[in-house]
């Protein structure tokens, strides 16, 4: 009876492993295709599948570097990354700040009209970012911010915010009270308690949020065309990545080297900050 | 060093009224334990005293020091929570040298309080160690730690020993008496553990629904509990209680209880005499209840007729619990005692230290 339980568990276990593993598969198989792809010159690309170096996977005369040295140098590549991360860093940093004090002050402090206040930040969760980009535009344009990354800063910290705070504040709040009050008893001020204690121990809800956020801007594509717009020394990543495949959707080679050059930073970024998911920074505060 | 003054101190939450009319005065050194069950107020007293609540009427003096509007850090006091509170990210050094440097104590003085309290309380070899990197008893000493190095008038401390094993619990008992000792300031201490607010206390407050229903040394609340929620909350087994009625039988004033009649002793018969007829409750604890063969000698006895429900070994006593037709109760007997689970037998109750209360008030008739 023992023996067959046993039997079946590990069945069940292969099985799931099987259907992750076939998962992951289909889920890669385009990414390594546009990888290998973003290896090869173009007339290879033009005349057979990227499979087709599995024939031949040692041959290393089938790959070349070349495809990248063009699209970072030649096409400006290069230049819009730079721009990608002048407007990136600070759309992460600028609403984490801000969200983190004002989650604190959320979850932490008495004043009047607290509730609503939340409320209607989370109800902001829920409003389309499109419907606010002609408004905004009109007046970026009377501000003369149309165009400058300041401008692109402002408009990712606002769109980013709601669901900051909203992220934010469900960590914080969980902090056990008696953890805040002992701080409190101990002489600490409201900014002490958030720098000393709070911000520490949430470390693992804002990297995960700086993770979601600096994705979402890293590879937004709309907030940057209406913002920035597409002149030389602003134009983002995404923006110089679209004329790419506007104005030579023939070139292949280019277009799948430059997806790869694009896609380095969020990879370098995640794998950095991922293991800030995992951890239980609470561990061991509270109880015995 | 200070004392502690609450003066018709009462706190509303809502509808719910936390604490009624609080008035205590505490004078400087005393180790006062608040203590009742769940719900009482007994924590919420406490956090008034800290600052953590607001109080809604009255008002709470630190020594001669209003304290109503001083916020928590400028009261001079230090609190050990039930659950410790201890930073998680800080080593045990920076938690109990945290309150200090946001007090802009100098170094070397920082340096040489923790290092002392340290040495109290014998964590001077975790003072490097995260707060989970400690067992349950070395985070308590840790959050003790952290309320020493303050040197604070007063010590507030909410239930500390409450997530300690057994064991460990009746040492860290001891541990802070002598403490409190030792450091010669004022200790409040919260608890829902009568035995520790026994064992504890110079003073013991009794809490019930927000209401202080008695405030003494801990032996008169044993001796003369002033009510049935006191007698009743106090002492463990706890008291067993009789519907009875006074009565005079043959001259002597008795105690009607239904299925048996006892005689009150001549030495307070006059005290009760006024109320004869009256519906009280009469209680008596179990450790007044003996096997008649094995009772003390001298003492005013009264034989009541019981049927032997269930036996308790103990080793040096035999918990027995005893029914009659309409009550059971408990009596603390000798080990060796004849007493066998069916068996109908005689107990002896102690009549000296038997108790009489009202039943409509519940007050004791003194």
């Amino acid at each position: 009876m023992k023996h067959k339980r046993a039997s079946r568990g590990i069945l069940a276990s292969f099985t799931l492993r099987g259907a992750v593993a076939l998962i992951c598969l289909i889920w890669t198989i385009p990414t390594i295709g546009l990888l290998i792809s973003s290896f090869r010159e173009l007339n290879h690309i033009m005349t057979s599948g990227w499979w087709t170096v599995f024939r031949t996977p040692l041959d290393f005369s089938q790959y070349t570097l070349e495809n990248y040295r063009r699209v970072i140098s030649a096409h400006g590549l290069g230049n819009a990354f730079l721009n990608s991360v002048t407007a990136t860093v600070p759309s992460t940093l600028i609403p984490i700040t801000v969200a983190a004090f004002a989650a604190y002050a959320l979850a932490w402090m008495r004043f009047p009209g607290r509730d609503m206040l939340f409320t209607l930040i989370v109800w902001l969760i829920v409003i389309p970012l499109q419907m606010t980009l002609i408004p905004l535009l009109r007046i970026y344009v009377a501000l003369k911010l149309s165009g400058t990354f300041p401008g692109i800063w402002l408009a990712h910290t606002g769109f980013g915010i709601p669901l900051a705070v909203y992220l934010l504040y469900s960590f914080i709040s969980q902090i056990p009270r008696e953890l805040i009050e002992a701080a409190t008893v101990d002489g600490a001020s409201h900014f002490q308690i958030f720098t000393q204690v709070v911000l520490r121990l949430s470390t693992p809800a804002i990297a995960s949020f700086a993770v979601f956020q600096f994705l979402w801007v890293w590879n937004d594509l709309l907030v940057s065309l209406v913002f920035l717009g597409t002149s030389q020394d602003v134009a983002t990543m995404t923006v110089v990545l679209t004329e790419l495949v506007g104005t030579r959707g023939q070139d292949w080679h280019l277009l799948t080297s430059g997806a790869f050059v694009s896609m380095a930073v969020p990879l370098l970024v995640f794998f950095s900050l991922q293991r800030y998911f995992v951890r239980g920074i609470l561990a061991g505060s509270v109880k015995g | 060093m200070a004392s502690v003054t609450y003066e018709h101190v009462t706190k509303r939450f809502g509808d719910v009224i936390a604490v009624n009319d609080l008035n205590i005065h505490i004078p400087d050194k005393e180790f006062l334990v608040f203590v009742g069950p769940s719900g009482c107020g007994k924590t919420t007293s406490l956090r008034l005293l800290a600052g953590l609540e607001e109080v809604t009427e009255g008002n709470i003096y630190i020594g001669d020091r209003l304290v109503n509007d001083v916020p928590p850090k400028d009261r001079d006091i230090a609190m050990v929570f039930q659950s410790y509170a201890l930073y998680p990210h800080m080593t045990v050094y920076d938690n109990m040298a945290f309150g200090l440097r946001l007090r802009k104590v100098p170094k070397q003085e920082i340096d040489r309080r923790v290092k002392e309290a340290a040495q109290i309380l014998g964590i001077e070899n975790l003072l490097d160690r995260k707060p989970k990197q400690l067992s349950g008893g070395q985070r308590q000493r840790v959050a003790v730690g952290r309320a020493i190095v303050r040197e604070p008038n007063v010590f507030l401390m909410d239930e500390p020993l409450s997530n300690l094993d057994a064991k460990l619990r009746v040492q860290a008992r001891a541990e802070l008496s002598k403490l409190h000792q030792r450091l010669e300031t004022t200790f409040i201490y919260v608890t829902h553990d009568q035995m520790e607010a026994m064992t504890m206390g110079t003073r013991i407050a009794v809490l019930k629904d927000g209401i202080l229903q008695q405030l003494d040394t801990p032996q008169v609340l044993y001796d003369a509990p002033i009510n049935v929620f006191v007698a009743g909350f106090i002492g463990s087994p706890s008291m067993n209680f009789f519907d009875a009625r006074l009565i005079e039988r043959d001259g002597k004033v008795a105690l009607d209880c239904r299925d048996f009649i006892v005689d009150v002793p001549e030495n307070r018969a006059n005290t009760y005499r006024p109320h004869l007829g009256k519906e009280v409750i009469f209680g008596i604890r179990p450790e007044d209840v003996h096997d008649p063969d094995y009772a003390p000698p001298g003492i005013k006895q009264a034989l009541v007729e019981a049927k032997v429900d269930v036996t308790e070994l103990m080793g040096n006593e035999v918990i027995v619990y005893l029914v009659t037709e309409h009550t059971q109760f408990l009596g603390r007997f000798d080990p060796r005692t004849g007493a066998r689970v069916g068996n109908t037998m005689y107990a002896a109750m102690n009549m000296d230290r038997m108790h009489i209360f009202d039943k409509q008030t519940e007050m004791a008739i003194r």
